[in-house]
């Protein structure tokens, strides 16, 4: 400590964020009460400290007032800290010799009582006064992107992300968890509000995902481990053995005719209306066309006994009853996550019948009762063999209730409207669409409802209450009745129909928490992934280079999702085309002098960062593997661990002067 | 298991049935039952509104008397068991009632904390002892025997504490487990009528038969039930009911039919205490009774 | 004291969650007691318990740590390893005559913005209900005391040393 002491001239900058601040705390009298404080150069208040003249005022006062330090007491860090940093920089000064105050977010924003609210904003401003004297220059450490990409799931999001990337000559893996790539958007029979058909519009996207030569397709696959950090991923796939060479398998189908079994088994893609073999192919289009075995249900592979006629009959010798389970490794710089929705199990809301009343489905089970190669080819024949006269389509059934989910599920009105349209279409059945608020906000969309109300189908505004079979007079016999407040006639209706329709909601999918923790990213209270930020970062997570697209993030339709995956492959373009990420040079150091060799911090650190030097007797801490958490930092006895950023002694100093306040 | 077991004033009148049969079942699956101390009335739904301070007060001192001994508090009347847990909500959820409660106890000499946890003979039966327990006990399975299983509107309404608020599936499997076939009954959970059966008979026995025809509809044999007046309801007033046919339906406790099930003598059961006799449909089906 | 008493309470945020969360709750304009400074650190795991002993001491009515939801500490295990620490912490702060309710560990997620607003307000009121700590001027008092008590030794030391002599 024996060179010579500098002079500290901070500079202080309180930013009124128009009202936002202003109108709450006494930004001039905290200005004032700084000028008082050690060290104390230049006090200021600006209407827009983020704007540029607020950033200029700060790098031209560092350099007419030679100051050495800058706190800005504004928003929170989390939004503009960079932003000051970068001011700081522009005034010639090292970027880290700046402190910033949240007078937003954590003063203005959420306390209603002026003076406390000032006397508050000057305790922090007072803290990182005095904290920003013990700040040091430091370096942004670089860290270089690798310019392979993961995306995990391959539903519309997934697919149209992965084309993007790949079109742009990056390297991507897309993993499936299903046996075929297409997620929910395969199922669907048309799409609004253009009616194009979903297929026609898809499996053209879906071959490509397949034939592209920058594209690793791994469908019936899992992400299991993800190790390292932006730039830098080490991922671990899961391959689910399928029973099939994937290379040999030409999707013949010879096997499936030839399997023992009868088509007992559910099956999956069409919502159970249909059975399929133990050996199967989710539907024509599945790409890839590779069949599958499940083996859950297949003889041979359950007991071992059985002809295996399948085996014998493929020409090819694909199936392999002996696959057993891989794992691969795979290094990537980016990731996407891509993993759709999980529809509301309409059996939580037992008063609509669904599982009870044979005639009663879910809005998917007509996505695959109206498409022309579902189970009855178009036919809308019901459960019991029926054709409906009348259809009733219950909007938000499992949304915009407290009993179940509380938010909108933003597409159920727009295919509820679809599924009218094409009902009718098939059946020529009267519909009758329940609706809490139409919602239809989106290109074309409003025009469409529009459309529907001059088609004939009748809209009846109300929660639906219940739906019977029990007949309270001849002409509800034999019928489903709907028995629901007829908001806008003003009276309880009972509508009796032949076949009801749920358009149930859209959930986070039931493994949402752990996809969450797998790759370190976080969940709203809903389950939906959560966005950096909800308007300027939706597609950022709070992971560096790690993206969510589609339906994983919230409910959304196809456009929507759509231009998600293109801003998330955007992202993953910039980080791969800069190169390499600046990294917050937050991490550890040991200070040789004091470390005393306890070896207390060795075992506490999560990414094995510290390591012992038997020569020296002390701890060291490989720079490269610190993520910069701290938790070393805590234990060490002899405060030999300094955290950039986040030293003792201004830690300390923070503490000390938020209570210095009399 | 033990419970402080709240007859209410129902289940020392009118269901009577109900009392006996659920003491012999409960002996019979090793719970003991000890009746609460000096109980008084629940106060009913009639009081609340009247004066809820009052009303909420005379449901307490209950409370208050089975948390100074510990055990879980058993209300097999629908009633008396939607006043308690009402109670014990407001006490909780709005501090002044929970003040005014508490000082109007302790003028009287008693306190309550608010820790007696109100259970239903139904739900400790099927959720804690179990129906495998149940079958295990089963020596006379209710074959052939078809039950259309009523719960009323109190046992699961507001609170739904152990099945869903619309649509409960707890009695079925329980009926189910005693070997009986349970018929699909869309009304399980609509209005029998309540009070108004009394009071405005025109409208209360309306409800009833609708609850009446609708059972015999969908092919049941008997209504079993867990709530007095329910029982009380559908079972007094068939010959008052007007409808397009003439229907005799017998109506049962679900404690009874578990009686039967475990073999136990009539006499335990009260089979005798219904107004639309219940033995001939028993015969009919065959019904093994001991 | 004619003012009212109003708690003065110092938490510790880590950045990823429960700073966030506090963002969160500026956001959606949730109101809640201004007693409360936040301190940030990358994680629960870098909060040394001389942070909370040193801000009690400092006149800290309160201490309140806020981290990850175990499981979900962004740097895999900060949040246990705070954990750790809090339980021996909350025994030795309670052996030094510090109320349990001083001193408070909450794991608050990111989408957790009412929950800021609950635990602070919820908070506040507990200590607003058990008083002022006033450590810093318990200090000075134990330091008369001591300096009184010293005074008095060495006084009957000197007192004695004469005698002898």
């Amino acid at each position: 400590m024996t060179e010579k002491k500098e002079e500290i001239r901070t500079g202080f900058y309180i930013c009124h964020c128009g009202h936002n601040i202003g109108s709450v705390v006494d930004c001039p009298a905290v200005v004032e009460y700084v000028k008082g404080l050690p060290g104390i150069a230049v006090s200021r208040d600006y209407k827009y400290m983020c704007s540029d003249p607020g950033q200029e005022l700060i790098a031209q006062d560092i350099r007419e007032q030679k100051l050495n330090r800058i706190v800005v007491a504004s928003c929170s860090p989390l939004l503009h800290e960079e932003t000051f940093r970068k001011a700081t920089s522009m005034g010639g000064l090292n970027p880290f010799y700046f402190q910033m105050v949240n007078i937003r977010e954590h003063d203005s924003w959420v306390h209603t009582d002026k003076n406390a609210a000032t006397e508050k904003a000057m305790d922090m401003a007072r803290a990182a006064v005095a904290r920003v004297r013990f700040h040091r220059a430091l370096e942004k450490k670089k860290a270089p992107i690798h310019p392979d990409v993961l995306i995990v799931g391959a539903g519309i999001a997934g697919i149209h992300a992965a084309l993007t990337l790949a079109n742009a000559g990056k390297k991507v893996y897309l993993v499936e968890r299903e046996p075929t790539i297409g997620g929910h958007m395969a199922m669907f029979d048309k799409t609004f509000p253009t009616l194009d058909c979903a297929a026609c519009i898809l499996t053209p996207k879906m071959s490509s995902v397949k034939n592209h030569p920058n594209i690793t397709m791994w469908t019936y696959s899992e992400v299991t481990s993800v190790d390292g950090y932006v730039g830098n991923f080490t991922i671990k796939v899961r391959h689910k053995p399928r029973y099939i060479i994937e290379d040999l398998c030409v999707g013949c189908m010879a096997c499936i005719d030839a399997c023992v079994f009868k088509q007992k088994f559910e099956d999956e893609f069409n919502q159970g209306l249909s059975k399929r073999k133990p050996v199967y192919i989710p539907f024509p289009q599945a790409t890839p066309q590779v069949v599958v075995i499940d083996p859950e249900q297949c003889l041979k592979l359950k007991t071992g006994k059985c002809k295996e006629s399948c085996a014998e009959a493929c020409d090819r010798k694909a199936i392999d009853f002996n696959q057993k389970e891989t794992i691969e490794e795979i290094k990537v710089g980016t990731v996407i996550i891509s993993t759709g929705f999980k529809s509301f199990d309409a059996k939580k809301l037992p008063q609509y019948g669904w599982g009870i009343y044979p005639n009663v489905y879910t809005a998917l089970e007509i996505e695959r009762l109206v498409n022309a190669s579902g189970p009855t080819g178009g036919d809308v024949v019901m459960r019991d063999g029926k054709h409906p006269k009348r259809i009733g389509i219950i909007h938000c059934v499992g949304s915009r209730d407290e009993s179940t989910n509380k938010w909108c599920s933003r597409v159920c009105c727009m295919y509820s409207l679809k599924l009218a349209h094409l009902l009718h279409e098939h059946s020529e059945a009267e519909i009758y669409n329940f609706y809490i608020d139409m919602r239809t906000p989106g290109k074309s969309y409003e025009e469409f409802y529009d459309r529907l109300l001059k088609e004939g189908v009748n809209f009846v505004r109300g929660r639906v209450a219940e739906i019977t079979d029990w007949a309270m007079n001849k002409d509800e016999e034999d019928h489903l009745v709907i028995r629901v407040e007829d908001t806008l006639a003003g009276f309880v209706r009972r509508i009796p129909v032949d076949m009801v329709v749920l358009a149930t909601g859209l959930e986070a999918r039931e493994d949402a928490q752990d996809v969450r923790r797998l790759f370190n990213i976080g969940c709203g209270g809903e389950g939906f992934f959560m966005e950096r930020h909800p308007k300027l970062a939706p597609v950022d997570t709070f992971t560096e280079g790690i993206f969510i697209a589609g339906a994983c993030q919230g409910p959304k339709d196809i456009p929507d999702t759509v231009a998600q995956a293109g801003a998330a492959a955007a992202q993953c373009l910039a980080l791969i085309d800069a190169g390499a990420i600046e990294l917050e040079p937050n991490t550890a150091f040991i200070d040789e002098q004091s470390c005393s060799g306890c070896k207390s911090c060795i075992s506490l650190c999560p990414y094995t960062a510290i390591t012992f030097d038997a020569v020296k007797k002390k701890a060291v801490i490989n720079e490269a593997l610190c993520k910069g958490c701290g938790t070393c930092v805590g234990a060490c006895p002899s405060s030999s661990i300094i955290q950039n950023l986040y030293e003792d002694d201004q830690i300390f100093t923070e503490i000390e002067e938020v209570l210095a306040h009399v | 298991m033990k419970f402080s077991y709240f007859p209410g004033c129902s289940l020392k009148g009118m269901g009577g049935a109900y009392e006996t049969s659920l003491i012999a079942v409960m002996e019979a699956l090793s719970v003991q039952l000890e009746e609460l101390d000096d109980w008084n009335c629940c106060g009913a739904t009639a009081y609340m509104s009247v004066d809820e301070s009052k009303a909420f007060t005379l449901a307490a001192r209950n409370l208050a008397i089975a948390e100074k001994k510990t055990d879980d508090l058993l209300a097999p009347c629908a009633a008396c068991f939607l006043v308690l847990q009402k109670t014990q909500k407001y006490i909780k959820d709005y501090p002044e009632v929970g003040r005014v409660v508490r000082e109007s106890l302790r003028a009287g000499g008693y306190d309550y904390a608010g820790s007696t946890r109100i259970r239903h003979p139904l739900d400790v039966i099927v959720n804690d002892i179990g129906l495998d327990t149940i079958k295990k006990t089963v020596k006379h399975p209710l074959k052939g025997l078809k039950i259309a299983p009523y719960y009323g509107c109190q046992v699961v309404r507001p609170y739904a504490t152990f099945d869903h608020q619309d649509y409960p599936v707890t009695m079925d499997n329980l009926l189910k487990a005693l070997g009986a076939d349970v018929v699909h009954y869309p009304l399980k959970t609509k209005c029998c009528g309540g009070s108004l059966t009394g009071t405005l008979p025109e409208v209360g026995a309306r409800l009833s038969n609708i609850l009446i025809r609708e059972a015999k509809r969908q092919g049941a044999d008997l209504i079993t039930t867990l709530c007095p007046l329910c029982f009380f309801n559908l079972d007094s007033y068939q010959d008052k009911m007007e409808g397009p046919e003439k229907i005799t339906m017998p109506i049962t406790y679900f404690t009874q039919l578990m009686g039967l099930a475990f073999g136990m003598p009539s006499s335990k059961l009260g089979l005798k205490r219904h107004i639309i006799p219940i033995l001939p449909i028993l015969k009919e089906r065959q019904v093994a009774i001991a | 004291m004619s003012e009212q008493f109003e708690p003065r309470i110092v938490a510790f945020f880590c950045t990823w969650c429960t700073y966030t969360a506090a963002d969160l709750a500026g956001v959606s304009r949730l109101k809640y007691a201004p007693n409360i400074r936040v301190i940030r650190v990358m994680c629960s795991g870098r909060i040394d318990p001389q942070f909370i002993l040193e801000a009690f001491a400092h006149g800290a009515d309160g201490v309140l740590i806020g981290g990850c939801h175990p499981g979900d500490c962004h740097y895999i295990e900060g949040n246990y390893k705070c954990l750790r620490r809090a339980h021996l912490l909350k025994r030795v702060v309670q052996d030094m005559g510090i109320e349990k309710e001083r001193f408070r560990l909450e794991w608050i997620s990111a989408a957790e913005g009412d929950r800021v607003k609950t635990v602070v307000n919820d908070m506040v009121a507990q200590i607003k209900a058990i008083g002022p700590l006033r450590l810093p001027s318990r200090f000075k008092q134990w330091d008369a005391e001591m300096r009184e008590l010293e005074a008095t030794v060495n006084h009957t030391e000197e007192m004695t040393h004469a005698s002898q002599a």
